[in-house]
């Protein structure tokens, strides 16, 4: 049981820089989720960590073993692709013995015809015949053995993939997208099994996905990566309720985040309709652009009522456990979305006034490069600055 | 890796590429060379590549003379574009038919075709050449041309790349009011534009060079295409003037390398295309 | 067991086809009519016609024939020239089917794992294949002149002595084969190239992962099961395109001297259409035919064996 550590991994492709110091730690037995939308990288980090690929600057750690020098097939990593990438003129079963033939038998015993005329060949096979076996059953593909790729479907394939990379006890587990190739249904039925897996085996992960409801539901910590910098580590929650960039609160949530240009006042607060929230006034000047953040969920809908910003209903998305609006302020003719439950949302059509109400202390306020400023309600502002004063 | 670093086994290996390569190159190498030599340099000094007497200008007049080469050139472009046409106007709406459109004959039509790529020229050549004999039509235009016009292979290729074509594309073409020589007109064959090129040159490549067939039913030179009239250059040129003889080779040789060299990508995507679907 | 099943089942009629149907079943064998006359015209009829005429003794410019039954097969088994030439043929084909698979093969991977200079070099190997034959075939027998032939001079230069390479019966075999060596090694490089470019990276990354050191263990896990299509089909190509050597040998060596490079389609060319025994020449054809349909035959089934992977 080792923790892994990266530090500062940089990486460019013919002077394009595609990862610009990325740093993460993952305890023992830690499940780490790597989001990011496509071509953010998440790949290559992987490949780099595996020993597939060098990286321009940086370096890994797994307990105290520094890994950058050791070619992949010493790092004892093992690594479900996306595609799989099991050899498709093996049977599942040779798929899965792969790693432990060429670990456990010398090049020797290796060879057809002679390999089988070495010393301790034989027992050194049967014990791999044997682990092969084990892994198989359970994973539950113990009948698919004597299978090629080719006639298997998409979720037996994946399920070789991942003994493939087990059978091994290998240090580190990495994935790569593994349940991308996967239907909907399948998707969320092997979410479950992967993270159950993952607590038998007890070794650090990096899962890679840009399936947000992948990384929030499987793993311990969330790793959010745009653009080659990792913007923020923390637990799902954290990276939900309290997110660090802009970025990571437009990635994170579904439907996406309400985000509003605004100014910083005279006074050091921002107002949004009537509600207004305070900054901290030694780190933002009055007159600075930033944006305010509120997620769907706390955007309130009333029909009647002084209170709120006039908005009118522009489409409603019925979707069983809750209703999603689409409605459009009257005075800035931005679009906000809402969240609401059935019983909130009944009666409510495309055409209708409304008036929209946001909860105060749910406010997030970024800075123009994307950073995000503390906020605090104004009245409690109001009391910390008195209390300062 | 690393495409920068120089290490003992890439030099090893850029060195067996360019020994392979050049050895692969000399023939042409001395071909251009010889084609400039006089006589006397051919039989004095025949390791050095650049000639003493520079005698280019007589070597080609003589190759230009005693075979019109023009002829042969014309020859073989009118035969190979004749066969191509051909082959191409039978094959597609065969083809098509076979792919796409659903009638009895279609099994046993695809038995046939399997049957007939086993069958080069050299196997019906001698039937061939007795009908072309009794209908009196060896030496002409006809007795070369019209045994290539079915080529099977060309309905195979077109077959397995007609079956990736959507139906939906067919079926959309049959609702727009399309008759289905129009479909093939104006929707199969601008998608089949790579399996077209492919076709072209593998069958330009293939006839160009094809001496056998030429060789059974010309005999003279009106007809004669390039490898043919290479020959009878050869037969007229007895003795070692191999001057003239470079000169000769180099003419004819020219039209099908420089088309290769212009269009390699191509040629190669179409040799990799025609060969991995044959 | 199968038909007490059926009759078992009550008759299902099947559905007249309807008139679109029809009409479709009529559009198709139109747009066919002329492949398919043509393919009996000039394929399948003459085919039939070769296999009757090996039964025949006819000879062009004699007015009939008569059929001999097999009298021209035992005759072919008995004929020396005959025997020369398939085993002329089978020795150019273990000399240059081999010979030009693994070079192409070893040169593809130095290409594949060099990145400088790909497109030079594939030029280079290819150009052989773009060239007319007959024209190649005239500079090689200047290259291979034993007295004024750059090669001998080479030789000369390094104090050994050149063999008559295209005039001397124990050579001449061998010389043809270079020649079609060189002539065919582009082609299957070409071959080989896609087959390369064709395998995932990941596979090749997987290996690693597995645990694959060495370069040769990835070439056996990978590389060399990955080409096992390609590899199948340049085979036969290869060992076809060898058995049907005729170019070079009616260029440059008329089959001798003293038949030391008669071939299988130069002996057919000479007795059918030099001779004019076509009765005779038909049945060396049958046999030829025959070579090539096994060969076919053999590929289908390696084919369904093996290297097949879905
Ligand atoms: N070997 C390579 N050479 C050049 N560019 C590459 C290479 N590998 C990846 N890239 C580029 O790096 C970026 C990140 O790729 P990747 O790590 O695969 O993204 P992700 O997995 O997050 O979708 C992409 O823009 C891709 O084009
Ligand atoms: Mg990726």
């Amino acid at each position: 049981m080792t923790a892994l550590s990266l530090r500062g991994i940089e990486k460019s492709f013919s002077g394009n820089p595609i990862l610009k110091g990325v740093s993460l730690d993952a305890g023992p037995g830690e499940f780490i989720a790597l989001v990011g939308p496509s071509g953010c990288g998440k790949s290559t980090l992987l490949r780099i960590l595996a020993g597939l690929e060098s990286a321009d600057a940086g370096e890994i750690m797994l307990g105290d073993r520094d890994l950058s020098p050791m070619p992949a097939a010493d790092r004892n990593i093992a690594m479900v692709f996306q595609s799989y990438a099991l050899y498709p003129h093996l049977t599942a079963a040779q798929n899965i013995a792969v790693p432990l033939i060429m670990r456990k038998l010398t090049r020797a015993q290796r060879l057809p015809l002679i390999g089988p005329l070495m010393p301790s060949q034989r027992k050194a096979v049967a014990a791999i015949k044997r682990d092969v076996r084990e892994m198989a059953v359970s994973l539950k593909i113990d009948h698919l053995l004597d299978r090629k790729p080719g006639q298997m479907s998409g979720g037996q394939r994946q399920r070789v993939a991942l003994g493939r990379a087990m059978v091994r006890r290998p240090s580190v587990f990495l994935m790569d997208e593994p349940l991308s190739n996967l239907d909907a249904n399948l998707r969320v039925h092997a979410r479950g099994e992967i993270v159950e897996l993952h607590r038998r085996a007890g070794v650090p992960t990096l899962y890679v996905t840009h399936d947000q409801a992948e990384a929030l539901s499987m793993a311990d910590r969330v790793a959010v990566m745009i653009g080659g910098s990792m913007l923020q580590l923390a637990s799902p929650q954290v990276i939900y309720d309290d997110p660090a960039h802009i970025e990571v609160a437009r990635f994170i949530g579904q439907p996406r985040i309400n985000l509003f240009p605004s100014q910083v006042g005279a006074d050091g607060t921002i107002a949004l309709g009537d509600i207004r929230v305070g900054l901290p006034r030694e780190t933002v000047a009055a007159g600075t652009s930033v944006t305010i953040g509120i997620r769907p969920e706390f955007v309130s809908v009333s029909r009647s009522g002084q209170q709120g910003l006039p908005a009118r209903i522009g489409r409603v998305e019925f979707l069983g456990s809750e209703i999603i609006l689409y409605c459009r302020l009257d005075a800035i003719g931005e679009t906000v979305v809402a969240k609401l439950s059935p019983a909130e949302g009944a009666g409510l059509a495309a055409g209708m006034p409304v008036r929209l109400e946001f909860s105060a202390d749910q406010l997030f306020v970024f800075a123009e490069d994307g950073r995000r400023l503390p906020s605090t309600p104004v009245d409690a502002a109001i009391s910390l600055e008195t209390a300062r004063g | 890796m690393n495409a920068q670093t120089f290490t003992l086994g890439r030099a090893v290996r850029l060195s067996v590429l360019i020994f392979g390569a050049a050895i692969f190159l000399a023939p042409y190498v001395f071909m251009i060379s010889t084609a400039g030599k006089a006589q006397s340099d051919i039989f004095s000094s025949s390791l050095s590549l650049i000639p003493q007497h520079w005698s280019y200008v007589q070597n080609f007049a003589k190759a230009l003379t005693r075979v019109s080469m023009t002829r042969l050139l014309f020859n073989g472009v009118a035969v190979c574009a004749l066969i191509f046409v051909f082959q191409v106007m039978i094959a597609i709406p065969c083809a098509y038919a076979m792919a796409k459109l659903k009638f009895r004959a279609a099994r046993l039509m695809m038995m046939l075709v399997m049957l007939g790529l086993l069958v080069p020229i050299h196997a019906t050549a001698l039937p061939l050449y007795v009908a072309f004999d009794r209908l009196a039509v060896l030496n002409s235009y006809f007795a070369l041309v019209a045994p290539f016009t079915i080529s099977v292979f060309g309905i195979f290729l077109f077959l397995q790349f007609f079956r990736a074509i959507p139906d939906d594309l067919i079926h959309a073409a049959r609702l727009d009011g399309m008759s289905e020589l129009g479909i093939i007109g104006r929707v199969i064959v601008p998608n089949a534009w790579p399996a077209v090129t492919a076709f072209a040159i593998f069958s330009v490549v293939a006839h160009w060079n094809d001496l056998y067939w030429p060789l059974i039913v010309v005999s003279n030179q009106t007809y004669a295409t390039p490898p043919l009239g290479l020959l009878y250059f050869r037969a007229a040129e007895a003795g070692d003037d191999y001057g003239a003889l470079m000169a000769a080779t180099l003419i004819i040789t020219t039209p099908l390398v420089a088309a290769f060299l212009l269009a390699q990508k191509r040629f190669v995507e179409g040799i990799t295309m025609t060969g991995l679907k044959g | 067991m199968a038909d007490a099943i059926a009759a078992a089942l009550p008759v299902v009629r099947k559905p007249a086809r309807s008139a679109a149907e029809r009409q479709e079943a009529r559009a198709a064998l139109v747009l066919s009519l002329p492949a398919m006359v043509l393919l009996f015209v000039f394929i399948l009829l003459p085919v039939a016609v070769v296999i009757l005429f090996g039964f025949t003794d006819y000879e062009l410019g004699y007015a009939g024939f008569r059929f001999v039954g097999f009298d021209n097969y035992t005759e072919l088994f008995t004929d020396r020239t005959f025997r020369r030439s398939l085993w002329n043929t089978t020795v150019y084909t273990a000399i240059v089917a081999p010979i030009s698979i693994f070079m192409a093969l070893g040169l593809a991977m130095l290409i594949e794992s060099e990145n400088i200079g790909r497109s030079f070099f594939r030029t280079a190997y290819f150009l052989p294949v773009a060239s007319l034959l007959v024209a190649m075939a005239t500079v090689w027998q200047y290259l291979f002149h034993p007295t004024i032939g750059p090669i001998n001079a080479l030789l000369a230069l390094g104090g050994l002595p050149g063999p008559n390479w295209l005039g001397a019966s124990m050579s001449v075999l061998y010389s043809l084969s270079i020649i079609g060596i060189w002539q065919s090694v582009g082609f299957n490089l070409v071959l080989f190239l896609a087959g390369l470019t064709a395998i995932p990276r990941e596979l090749y990354q997987a290996a690693h992962v597995d645990g694959a050191r060495s370069a040769f263990d990835r070439c056996r896990l990978v590389t060399w099961p990955m080409l096992g299509p390609t590899t199948l089909f340049v085979t036969t190509i290869s060992i076809i395109n060898a058995v049907k050597v005729f170019e070079t040998v009616k260029t440059l060596t008329e089959g001798g001297p003293n038949k030391a490079s008669e071939v299988l389609l130069f002996t057919i060319y000479q007795e059918g259409f030099v001779y004019l025994k076509v009765g005779y020449a038909s049945a060396m054809t049958v046999v030829f035919l025959a070579i090539l349909v096994v060969l076919m035959f053999l590929q289908y089934r390696v084919q369904d064996k093996q290297v097949h992977y879905s």
